[in-house]
């Protein structure tokens, strides 16, 4: 049921052209839930492939995670949102604090990042989510802005622009210390990521995940159906703060140090950005996203900041012009224009 | 006593560039229905250009001003004509927020690898650079000019939108663009007169406002939170609403920079919160001016 029901929304995304009954007779299988483990694997690859660049790759790793909660809230509910980084920021100085002053297990620091961006989006998902366009831009702009400021003045507790720093996370487990190299702190935050694409993936498919969708699509016939459209964008923004959360924390975890940037305004425009560079509403395009945009910068970056903002600016405007769904959708356009290549061929 | 006057002054000025160059953002969304974050790129485009046209080849500062309002106008219609047709419309606000903001990025570069990463200056001319004393005060000429100039937009306008044949059909074209399209109004026309007329504002804030917001490539993202929040706060499309909005933003960002220095950008944020929680479309949806 399920599969035919994402096949239907997928085929629906590409175009009326290949709405065609044969799709009906023959669904085509849904292959997203091997998204995870070709992630993992890929991930492990890499360990052993680039042993050198493992601090970068940790970064994408914990930030993969950050934009695919975005993805849960732009992607399945179409809420536009230039304020993610506030709950990416309040989990990760949460866990910051916690471990410089409470308790410094690994896993624990992540569940209080969680919650904390949790209850973050969940109270200002309340407040916010009534308004739409571009009032709920600002909106979401404004909540950032005092969160940073709020970390900005609060010192002695965040050490302010100078960044919280002494975050020295416990061995994981109590068996895996977190090594000079970044070995550990690596494959941590890979094996978290995994974790929550299959948590994600599996909160779209459940009956809320598609009633998410509906609101997307349309709120009207969701309260008419007896649902509460708002009640079902809060909740989300808050399982998504919960993402959100924890991927902070995990920036922090690994990387020992929380900075302002982290509740920026354009971290979450960069947020937003590798998002819709991978393709929003796939979980999958997010990790694709976040990849291409961090690797890119890295390279780029090294050189000129200037040369980065050229390149991204140039591709972002490619991107909405000409491939409106993103990486991720460059291969089911292929496949779809190669299915009706096959069908005039028949013909 | 001295600081409130000092507050009023300043917000003030601060306010009528805030309405200068965000009346044109607040025209151009309620029209064509999108969310231009490029719009303060434009504004930094219109800044550098006078800056340039003043420093290298010794224009006089209104010359200056008319160049650059002028030139950054011709620059931005190809844009309209090939980007933004694309993308107007309620439903494309996505699309609107990637391709502005990588617009943004595009000018941003461009303006570092033309003029460079430092701070630039607009040349002031001595009839600016005194104060003109107002009873028993006296303020700085620049602010008072920035005023007048504030108020003859506004002035300028109203006028134009309520008055003009151009103002009527523009009108008509917000309201119900395919009844405006039916009854002969070249709405392709007018969008691209109005994208114009919003860039010459956006031009012409950028160079009298360089005293308040300085020059620097970074410009075009650091304040454009700014002009957007104005918008929303006055309400697409309404003129005076931007007006007030400006003024009501610039001066409680002032008053909070003077009187609570060390939570700058705090109030100003809270204040925006609160507005639009009350007000969440704005003090003036819906009417034009």
């Amino acid at each position: 049921m399920s599969a035919t029901m994402t096949d239907g929304l997928s085929k629906g995304t590409t175009g009326p052209m290949t709405r065609d009954t044969t799709a009906l007779a023959a669904p085509r299988r849904d292959f997203g839930w091997l998204a995870a483990p070709i992630t993992g694997a890929l991930g492990l690859a890499a360990f052993w492939l680039f042993p050198e660049d493992l601090g970068l790759m940790t970064r994408i790793a914990a930030t993969a995670l950050y934009v695919l909660s975005l993805d849960l809230v732009l992607g399945y509910c179409g809420i536009a949102t230039l304020g993610h980084a506030a709950m990416f920021g309040t989990g990760a100085y949460a866990a910051g604090i916690a471990a410089v002053h409470l308790v410094n297990d690994p896993l624990v620091l992540l569940l209080i990042g969680g919650a904390a961006g949790g209850v973050m989006a969940l109270v200002t998902g309340g407040l916010i989510l009534h308004a739409r366009g571009l009032t709920l831009l600002m909106l979401t702009i404004a909540v950032t802005q005092i969160v940073q400021e709020v970390a900005n003045k609060a010192r002695d507790w965040t050490g302010g622009s100078d960044g919280l720093s002494g975050v020295d996370p416990a061995p994981l487990l109590g068996l895996f210390r977190f090594d000079m190299f970044g070995r550990t702190s690596y494959l941590f935050a890979v094996a978290v990521l995994v974790v929550g694409m299959v948590a994600a993936r599996r909160i779209v498919r459940s009956p809320f995940g598609l009633a998410c969708r509906g609101v997307k699509e349309d709120p009207l016939r969701i309260s008419a159906l007896g649902g509460s459209p708002r009640a079902y964008l809060v909740t989300m923004y808050a399982v998504a703060g919960i993402f959100a959360g924890v991927a902070g924390a995990l920036t922090a975890v690994s990387s020992g140090i929380v900075g302002l940037d982290s509740v920026s305004f354009s971290w979450s425009a960069e947020a937003l950005v590798m998002l819709v560079l991978g393709g929003t509403g796939r979980l999958y395009g997010a990790v694709i996203g976040t990849v291409a945009f961090m690797t890119v910068h890295h390279i780029l970056a090294a050189t000129d900041p200037f040369h980065w903002m050229l390149f991204i600016g140039l591709f972002l405007m490619g991107i909405v012009l000409f491939l409106p769904g993103g990486i991720a959708s460059g291969g089911e356009r292929l496949r779809a224009l190669l299915a009706r290549k096959g069908e005039g061929d028949q013909a | 006593m001295e600081t409130m006057f000092g507050i009023a002054v300043d917000g003030v000025a601060y306010g009528m560039i805030l309405f200068i160059i965000s009346v044109g953002l607040s025209v151009t969304l309620g029209l064509m229905r999108v969310v231009n974050l490029a719009h303060g790129a434009f504004a930094m485009v219109g800044g550098y250009v006078a800056s340039y046209a003043a420093q290298s080849f010794g224009l006089p500062y209104a010359a200056a001003l008319l160049v650059a309002v002028l030139l950054t106008v011709l620059a931005t219609l190809p844009l309209e004509k090939l980007l933004y047709r694309r993308i107007y419309g309620h439903a494309n606000e996505l699309s609107q927020v990637l391709l502005t903001i990588g617009l943004t990025f595009v000018i941003v570069a461009s303006v570092n690898y033309l003029f460079g990463p430092s701070l630039k200056r607009i040349p002031l001319p001595d009839l600016l650079l005194g104060t003109v004393s107002l009873g028993p005060k006296s303020i700085p000429t620049h602010r008072a000019f920035v005023i007048a100039a504030g108020a003859v937009t506004l002035l300028g306008l109203w006028w134009l939108l309520e008055r003009t044949d151009f103002g009527i059909r523009l009108r008509a074209a917000v309201d119900d663009p395919a009844m405006a399209a039916a009854l002969g109004i070249r709405t392709e026309r007018l969008y691209m007169a109005t994208f114009a007329l919003g860039t010459g504002l956006a031009a012409l804030g950028g160079v009298l406002g360089a005293e308040l917001l300085p020059l620097e490539p970074y410009y075009a993202i650091r304040y454009i939170v700014l002009f957007l929040a104005v918008v929303a706060v006055g309400g697409a499309g309404s003129i005076f609403g931007s007006a007030a909005a400006a003024l009501a933003l610039g001066i409680t960002d002032t008053a909070g920079k003077y009187l609570i220095p060390n939570f700058g950008e705090f109030f100003f944020y809270a204040a925006l919160i609160l507005i639009l929680f009350r007000w969440p479309h704005g003090f003036f949806k819906g009417k034009m001016a």
